[in-house]
C-alpha cells in the first residue's frame, strides 16, 4: 500500500473557464522565442546571432557561471531577432521555424545501460537538462550535485490546471525512460506523488522504479514544494530535484528518439477564452495563434502559467520555458464604486465576508484588481490556512524583510518557494507582494552562501 | 454614479505632489478608496487577488459590535427609566439612549480620524481603517456619562501614545481602545468608578427613585456584598455597565459573526473564557470569602469580561501572533483578569488590566513558539545527519 499523505490546510480557487479534454493541434506555429528570464539565477551568454540558422538541439545560449549549461533550439530555423531591454539585458531570441525540420542527433539509448556520467552528458549536450531544477532556490540542477532525492509531482492543483493524466494518456512507457535515466542521477529515490482524486488513471501508478505517495486535499497539495516538506524536508545543505512530469516524458523522448522533441500539450484555460481546450505546442511557441479568435471582447489579462504564479505576456508573445498552461482572465483596471461594502454575491473570498458563502461550488470570473489598498500587517493567523507546512509565514515575511539571514535560515528559508506563497498572497488582506519577498529572500541567502 | 466619479478624477490632480492641496493628499485617497475600490492591477506573483480588503474586514467587525451597541443604546434608556421610576416603551428607551450614545462616538471617531488622517499624511501613506474599530470600541468600554471633552482627550491620548509613537497601526503593543480606557481610569478614576456612574442622570441624582442604588453586579461584589442579580438578566443584558458590555447576547452574536466570517480569533475568545473558568473553579475550591464562591458561569457574564474576550482581547496586532500563542495569550489572560477582580477591590474590572498585562506579554510568548518551530528544525536536521 502506498504512503497517504492528507493536506488539510489549502484553497482551491474556483475559476471558470476549466479546459475542455480535446488536443487542437498547433505544432505548425513557426514563431518561437526562448526568453533566459525564465531561468533564475542565471547570466546567458549567446552562442547565436540574428539570421543564424539553428537546427533543433542547437545551443542558442549558455549560463556563464556554469558552461555546461547550454539552452538549445526546440525547432530548426532562423534567428530572426534578439531583443534587449534595459542594460541590454536580452530579453527574447526569437527564432522562426522553417518547413524543413532538421534535429541533431544525440544517440538513441536505454538509460538503463548506461551510467551517471553518460545520462548526464546526454541531457546537457541536447539542453534537456535545464529540465530538471532543484530546491533550494528554484534554479537548474547543477550537475555535480547528487541530489538526496528527486520529486516527481503527478499532478497540478493550482486553478484551471492542466491534468496530466489525460495529458501523459498512453505515453507511459516513454514515461517509465525518464523515470530509469533520472534514477541514475540521484543516491536516493525517485518521489512521484499522486492525487487521490486528480489521478484516477494507470499512467502514473504503473510506473516502477519509483516511490508512490498519495496526497488529498486542496491546493497546494500539487507543489512539489509541499511535498517534499511532507515526505523528505529539506534541511540545511540538502539538494533535492524535481522536474514536471511532462518534462519526464521529454527526457524520455531524448532517450528513446535521440533527438530534443520540446512538443508538449498545453491547457488553454480561463473565464475569458471562447473555448477552453488542450492545445499541442512545440516549447516556447508564441501564443498569438493559441487566442486569436478565441478570446472575448474587453481588456485582458494573458498570462503563461496559471493566475497564481504566472508571468504576465501580451497576446503576442510566447510561452514559458517550464509553463504548460495559458490563462487568459479580464483585466481588473476600473473604479467599483463601493465594491467593498456590496454583500458580494459574486465575489471569491477566502474568508466568509462576502456573502459568496452561500453558493460553495459556483465558479468564478476573477479580474487583476487588487480589490483593495496595500496595509500594513494587521491581520494575523490567516496565511497559516493556506500554507500547509510547518512554516510561520508571518514570520518568515518579517525576517525577510529585515534581512535577517540567520532567522531566515532558522525559520526554514530553504523549503520554501515564491509559489508556495502564492495562496498566501491571493488572500493576503493586507495587499502585498508576498511572492516578491520570498523571491527576495532566497536570493539574499544564495547570494550569502555563494 | 459616472458623475461622481468623473468629478473626483477631475479634482484629483490637485491634491496630489505639486497640487494645490497637496497636504491633504492622505485625505483625498481616504474619501476615494472609500467610495470606490481603486484600480490599482497586479503585475506580477498572484495575478487574482482575494476580494476581501482591510475596509471590508473591518466593517465586518463594525457589523458584529452592532448588535451589543443598539442594545447598549436601549439600556442606556432603560436603566434611566428604572432609576427615575418610569416605564418608557422600547422606541423611547432606544431613543433617550441614542441621545447619549451618539455623540460619545462622534467624538470619538472626529478625534481619533483627525490624528490618523494628519500622521497619514506626514508619513505619507494611506490611511488605515484600523481606527474604524478601535474609535466604535472606546464608546462602548465607557459609562454613559462620561463628558465628551474627557473621552476626546483619552482618544487623542490612545491614538498619540498608544499607537503612533509605537509606528502607527499594526505596530502598537497595546490595544489602542483599552488605552483610552485605561486612561481615563487612571487620570480620572472618579469618572470610570463607583456605583453611580453607570446609569444616565445618576450622578446628578434629579428624580431618582429613593433607594436607587444603580450599583453594577461586579461592583458589589467588588466590595465583598454578595450581587443577587439573575443569570438571565445578566446574560440578556438588563443591567448597569459600560454602553456595550452589558448583553452577553448580543455580545455572542458578534462573536459568531466573527467567528464564522473568519476574522475573529476563536482561539483567543475560546481559551480566555477557559482560563476564567480555570481559575475560578480554582477559587471556588479554596472558598475562602463568598466573592470566591461565585460560579464560573457568573464571572462570565458579568461586567466586561465577555465583551473583553471577545472583542478587545482578540486585536491581532496586540494579541499573540502565532496560533499556539494566541491559546497560551487567552488562557491566562482569563486567569489574571478573574485574579485581578477577585483579589483586588480596587479594579472591580480585572478585564482591562488583565489585556493590557497581556498585551505586554504577547511578544514573548510568540518568540518562545517561535523558537519551537525553530528547535524542530534543528532536531529534524540532526536526526538527518545522524
Amino acid at each position: 500500500m502506498s504512503k497517504q499523505i492528507k493536506i488539510n490546510r489549502g484553497l482551491n480557487i474556483r475559476l471558470k473557464g476549466e479546459s475542455e479534454k480535446t488536443i487542437t493541434d498547433f505544432s505548425s506555429i513557426t514563431e518561437f522565442a526562448l526568453k533566459p528570464s525564465d531561468f533564475h539565477g542565471f547570466s546567458p551568454k549567446l552562442l547565436v546571432k540574428e539570421g543564424d540558422e539553428v537546427k533543433i538541439g542547437s545551443p542558442v545560449f549558455f549560463n556563464k557561471t556554469d558552461e555546461r549549461i547550454k539552452i538549445t533550439s526546440a525547432v530548426s530555423g532562423t534567428v530572426k531577432a534578439i531583443i534587449r531591454g534595459e542594460k541590454r539585458v536580452i530579453e527574447e531570441i526569437q527564432i522562426t521555424a522553417s518547413a524543413n525540420q532538421e534535429a541533431i542527433d544525440f544517440g538513441k539509448a536505454n538509460p538503463n545501460d548506461l551510467n551517471k556520467e553518460q545520462i548526464t552528458e546526454k541531457l546537457l549536450n541536447s539542453g534537456v537538462w535545464a529540465y530538471i531544477r532543484q530546491r533550494p532556490y528554484t534554479i537548474i540542477a547543477n550537475p555535480s550535485d547528487t541530489p538526496k532525492a528527486i520529486f516527481i509531482s503527478g499532478f497540478d492543483s493550482a486553478p484551471l490546471a492542466p491534468d496530466y493524466d489525460f495529458i501523459l494518456h498512453g505515453k507511459g512507457d516513454i514515461f517509465q525512460l525518464g523515470i530509469d535515466a533520472l534514477a541514475k542521477l540521484t543516491s536516493g529515490k525517485i518521489h512521484l506523488n499522486l492525487h487521490s482524486c486528480i489521478n484516477t488513471s494507470k499512467v502514473f501508478s504503473n510506473s516502477k522504479n519509483v516511490e508512490i505517495t498519495y496526497f488529498s486535499g486542496p491546493h497546494p497539495s500539487g507543489n512539489v514544494g509541499v511535498q517534499i516538506h511532507h515526505i523528505n524536508p529539506i534541511n540545511k545543505g540538502d539538494i533535492v530535484w524535481f522536474v514536471n512530469p511532462q518534462d519526464v516524458l521529454l527526457i524520455g523522448k531524448l532517450f528513446h528518439e535521440g533527438k530534443y522533441d520540446a512538443s508538449k500539450i498545453i491547457a488553454l484555460s480561463g473565464s475569458e477564452l471562447l473555448h477552453a481546450k488542450y492545445a499541442k505546442v512545440i516549447g516556447n511557441t508564441c501564443i498569438s495563434a493559441l487566442v486569436k479568435d478565441n478570446v472575448k471582447s474587453g481588456n485582458l489579462r494573458y498570462i503563461s502559467g496559471n493566475a497564481l504564479t504566472g508571468s504576465k505576456i501580451s497576446e503576442k508573445a510566447y510561452l514559458g520555458f517550464y509553463d504548460h498552461q495559458i490563462t487568459v482572465i479580464p483585466e481588473g483596471d476600473f473604479h467599483e464604486f463601493f465594491g467593498w461594502a456590496l454583500p458580494g454575491l459574486d465575489k471569491f473570498s477566502f474568508s466568509k465576508s462576502y456573502f459568496s458563502w452561500l453558493t460553495p461550488v459556483k465558479k468564478y470570473t476573477i479580474d487583476t484588481n487588487y480589490h483593495g489598498g496595500e496595509r500594513a500587517y494587521v491581520i494575523t493567523g490567516e496565511y497559516e490556512k493556506v500554507l500547509p507546512m510547518d512554516i510561520m509565514p508571518m514570520q518568515m515575511i518579517k525576517a525577510i524583510l529585515a534581512e535577517d539571514i540567520d532567522m531566515m535560515e532558522k525559520l526554514g528559508i530553504y523549503e520554501v518557494d515564491e509559489e508556495d506563497f502564492a495562496l498566501v498572497e491571493f488572500i493576503d488582506t493586507s495587499k502585498t507582494e508576498i511572492q516578491s519577498i520570498i523571491r527576495k529572500g532566497l536570493d539574499l541567502i544564495r547570494k550569502e552562501m555563494n | 454614479m459616472k458623475a461622481l466619479r468623473n468629478y473626483l478624477d477631475k479634482i484629483k490632480p490637485n491634491f496630489e505632489k505639486g497640487g494645490k492641496y497637496e497636504k491633504l493628499q492622505s485625505t483625498f485617497d481616504a474619501i476615494e478608496t472609500f467610495l470606490y475600490v481603486p484600480k490599482k492591477v497586479t503585475f506580477k506573483g498572484s495575478h487574482i487577488r482575494d476580494s476581501i480588503d482591510m475596509k471590508r474586514t473591518m466593517s465586518v467587525v463594525l457589523i458584529a459590535l452592532m448588535p451589543a451597541l443598539l442594545f447598549g443604546m436601549w439600556n442606556v434608556g432603560y436603566q434611566h427609566s428604572l432609576s427615575i421610576g418610569e416605564t418608557n416603551g422600547i422606541f423611547d428607551n432606544f431613543i433617550f439612549g441614542a441621545i447619549k450614545v451618539i455623540p460619545l462616538i462622534a467624538v470619538s471617531y472626529i478625534t481619533g480620524l483627525g490624528i490618523e488622517f494628519i500622521f497619514a499624511q506626514y508619513r505619507g501613506h494611506e490611511v488605515n481603517e484600523g481606527f474604524l474599530v478601535s474609535g466604535m470600541l472606546i464608546p462602548m468600554i465607557v459609562p454613559v456619562d462620561i463628558p465628551l471633552w474627557m473621552l476626546s482627550v483619552a482618544t487623542a491620548f490612545a491614538v498619540i501614545f498608544g499607537k503612533e509613537v509605537f509606528g502607527g497601526t499594526g505596530m502598537n503593543v497595546f490595544n489602542p481602545a483599552l488605552i483610552a480606557r485605561a486612561f481615563i481610569f487612571f487620570a480620572y478614576p472618579a469618572q470610570i468608578t463607583g456605583d453611580k456612574i453607570w446609569i444616565a442622570g445618576l450622578t446628578e441624582g434629579k428624580g431618582i427613585v429613593d433607594g436607587f442604588s444603580g450599583a453594577t453586579p461586579l461592583g458589589n461584589w467588588g466590595q465583598n456584598i454578595a450581587d443577587h442579580t439573575s443569570f438571565m438578566d445578566m446574560f440578556l443584558g438588563f443591567i448597569p455597565g459600560s454602553i456595550g458590555e452589558t448583553s452577553k447576547l448580543a455580545i455572542l452574536i458578534g462573536a459568531a459573526i466573527l467567528i464564522f466570517t473568519g476574522i475573529g480569533s476563536w482561539r483567543i475568545m475560546l481559551s480566555t473564557i477557559l482560563g476564567g473558568v480555570f481559575m475560578t473553579l480554582i477559587f471556588n475550591m479554596f472558598a475562602a470569602n463568598e466573592y470566591m464562591k461565585v460560579d464560573p458561569l457568573t464571572h462570565i457574564v458579568m461586567g466586561g469580561f465577555l465583551f473583553g474576550a471577545v472583542f478587545m482581547a482578540t486585536d491581532p496586532v496586540s494579541a499573540s501572533q502565532t496560533n499556539k500563542g494566541k491559546y497560551i495569550y487567552g488562557f491566562i489572560l482569563g486567569i489574571f483578569a478573574i485574579m485581578i477582580r477577585v483579589f483586588n477591590p480596587a479594579y472591580p474590572e480585572g478585564m482591562m488590566l488583565a489585556i493590557l498585562l497581556m498585551n505586554t506579554f504577547a511578544p514573548l510568548i510568540d518568540y518562545y513558539v517561535v523558537e519551537a518551530n525553530i528547535n524542530r528544525r534543528l532536531k529534524r536536521a540532526k536526526k538527518a545527519v545522524n
